[in-house]
């Protein structure tokens, strides 16, 4: 109990509630703008956050990336585009629901599903900590270097279509992230006698570069777009009532979601895909789905909403990041010295339970924001592409430039922005090459440290939890050869 | 042909010789130190990365190859080519901010890049001017990032000076 008050004592500033504020319903208008979505505006934000304190900055971050998700089913359900990704399940039933008049109705049954997988999963998530912060001081430097392996394995084999691809993105992420002067030995690493890159490249800029500047030269050069939304008229409260009547669809989605969200690499879609087949499998109308099947929207929000919180677990109890967004997180714990991992759970689980309430307090402010803004919304969807593409070049320079008022940072980020349009205009994954920079450096580190204890290979996994991840990451490769086989046989 | 793309063949060969190129530079861009463990040689993750980016880079080279139509892999090259264009733009504006300082830097390069972008009427000129203003006022007025000021405020009168290089 004392660990909750403590809580409260960290959020209860002005400063915190305000960041929150601004976090959660800023990110509502982001993931209401199709092409914007919270790693944009994340990676402009973060390096504005440095100057803030750490629960401060957490907070502003952590409020866009778990309001987003709310946003981008305003778009998804009235114009059948997705505002962030994620989203894109939504327009499955919410368009046709639009199409047949109740685009009321589908709004504030996505709200209210999004609701409740955020509230579920941050309950799981406060009730699990005590266990996290048990289990946490268990992970030395080899089992943090295995988790991080299974951590790039997952990511690489979640790319489904697009799996050498995705490893090849993230082998590049790892060889970026050792350009530059080794910290150790002090030996130069492909710095073709380049001072610039002494120092290595900065993720911030790489990130800014994939994310930011590739979205605005994607809206740029393609084809100018205004859509147009049609206004809701009425009260948005039906679905919190409308809801009630899926609670087991809602209560298994909201599971999937935490579960998936927890592991790294998997996320939204996974947790997505299985709650909406789970969802159709289990229903008496299974015809109805992807044709404006109630179930389907709360499956697929419900699923969506409740990975976010949960994805804070490996970066909070292990310091490893399953996606983008966290791994952007991770910087602003590196930037203020505070280092995620087994430590910050045993030392520090105010702190920890801290940022869950905040994850609290923000699905309520949304919701609440939700029910009497939408309709103000339908604005933002209407901004023509080329101008947000226009606007969203200008904020990245604030996000480079800021960080040390260098020509070099924002070249190599435009390179980096160029490298990512040619990637989104194929479709390839940007996701590995950020996590391949993050693990990779973990990875390095850890087994350099672990190997100093270590006389022989089976040394390596004597332990329970090396030895569990390691036969995982057996688990999966041999899944996947198995998988590839099938295929392959098929063909 | 299922899930190729026009440009796919000509990402999957630049990527494929970048890696091969890289890693034919790993003798002389990495150095292997004796008496040290494998696990503690500084060249070690260069070598992994590269190893894997040349590996997965040809696996996928493999399975992108096609022949039929290797004309519209050229259009989408020179649309890449054409991405380079908004990456000068940013770079312009990069350039001219310690120059003439960033509140008129955004708005000139706002307005530009909306010209540039096809809007020619008034309305989405002034939402532009109006964009750049709210950004400028946010980022370095309120949040006050780190941006130095213009030389250009140099010539200003004492007190608007420092207000102008503080809050613009």
């Amino acid at each position: 109990m004392d660990i909750i008050f403590s809580a409260f004592e960290i959020l209860l500033r002005w400063d915190v509630l305000i960041a929150l504020l601004i976090g959660s319903c800023g990110g509502v208008v982001i993931g209401a703008i199709p092409g914007v979505g919270p790693a944009v505006a994340i990676a402009i934000i973060l390096p504005a956050t440095f100057s803030l304190e750490p629960i401060v900055g957490l907070t502003l971050l952590l409020g866009i990336y778990g309001s987003a998700m709310y946003g981008g089913s305003i778009p998804a359900i009235l114009i059948n585009t997705p505002g962030t990704p994620v989203n894109a399940l939504t327009t499955y039933d919410g368009f046709p629901m639009t199409q047949r008049g109740e685009s009321r109705r589908a709004l504030s049954l996505a709200y209210s599903a999004s609701f409740f997988g955020g509230i579920f999963s941050i309950m799981c998530l406060i009730f699990l900590s005590p266990l996290l912060a048990y289990i946490a001081p268990m992970f030395g430097s080899r089992e943090i270097f295995l988790a991080a392996l299974l951590g790039i394995i997952l990511v690489i084999t979640a790319h489904r279509g697009h799996m050498f691809a995705a490893a090849m993105m993230a082998s590049l992420g790892i060889f970026i992230q050792a350009i530059g002067m080794e910290p150790i030995k002090y030996s130069k690493r492909f710095t073709f006698d380049q001072s610039w890159l002494t120092g290595g490249l900065n993720l911030i800029v790489v990130v800014l570069g994939l994310f930011a500047i590739s979205q605005a030269i994607l809206l740029l050069v393609e084809k100018d777009k205004q859509a147009k939304a049609v206004k809701v008229t009425g009260g948005l409260f039906q679905g919190l009532k409308e809801l009630g009547k899926h609670k087991r669809i809602a209560t298994v989605s909201a599971s999937f979601g935490v579960l998936m969200g927890m592991i790294p690499g998997v996320g939204e879609f996974t947790s997505q895909f299985l709650s909406y087949t789970y969802a159709q499998r289990s229903s008496k109308t299974p015809e109805k789905f992807g044709k404006g099947s109630t179930e389907g929207l709360v499956a697929s929000e419900a699923a969506n909403n409740a990975v976010p919180a949960a994805a804070m677990i490996p970066l909070l109890a292990l310091g490893i990041p399953g996606e983008a967004l966290t791994a952007m997180m991770l910087s602003v714990f590196y930037v203020h010295n505070v280092i995620p991992g087994p430590n910050l759970f045993q030392n520090h689980l105010d702190f920890v339970i801290a940022l869950y309430i905040s994850l609290l307090i923000l699905n309520i402010l949304v919701l609440i924001f939700l029910l009497f803004s939408t309709n103000s919304l339908l604005k933002v969807i209407e901004i023509p592409s080329r101008f947000l593409g226009m606007s969203i070049l200008i904020l990245s320079f604030v996000g480079v430039y800021s960080l040390r008022n260098s020509f070099t940072d924002c070249a190599v980020a435009a390179g980096f922005g160029i490298f990512g349009f040619i990637l989104k205009r194929l479709d390839l994954p940007i996701v590995p090459i950020i996590l391949g920079m993050v693990l990779g450096e973990i990875m390095e580190g850890k087994l350099r440290t672990s190997m100093m204890n270590v006389k022989s290979p089976i040394d390596f996994i004597n332990r329970p939890i090396t030895f569990i991840l390691f036969a995982l990451i057996i688990i999966v490769l041999l899944l996947q050869v198995r998988t590839m086989w099938k295929n392959l046989r098929k063909k | 042909m299922k899930n190729i793309k026009s440009g796919d063949l000509l990402f999957a060969i630049l990527f494929f010789l970048i890696s091969a190129f890289l890693i034919s530079q790993l003798p002389e861009q990495v150095k292997w130190f004796k008496k040290t463990k494998i696990t503690s040689q500084p060249a070690l993750w260069c070598s992994i990365g590269l190893i894997g980016m040349t590996i997965f880079g040809f696996i996928h080279l493999l399975l992108k190859i096609r022949f039929d139509d290797l004309k519209k892999e050229l259009i989408e090259g020179f649309i890449w080519i054409r991405s380079i264009e908004f990456a000068c733009w940013f770079l312009l504006y990069v350039f001219l901010v310690p120059y003439i300082g960033y509140l008129l830097a955004t708005c000139i390069i706002a307005l530009c890049l909306s010209y540039r972008a096809g809007y020619r009427n008034k309305k989405i000129l002034t939402y532009s001017l109006i964009t750049a203003l709210s950004i400028v006022l946010v980022f370095k007025t309120f949040l006050e990032v780190k941006i130095p000021g213009g030389v250009i405020y140099e010539f200003l009168p004492g007190a608007l000076r420092s207000f102008m290089i503080l809050n613009f």
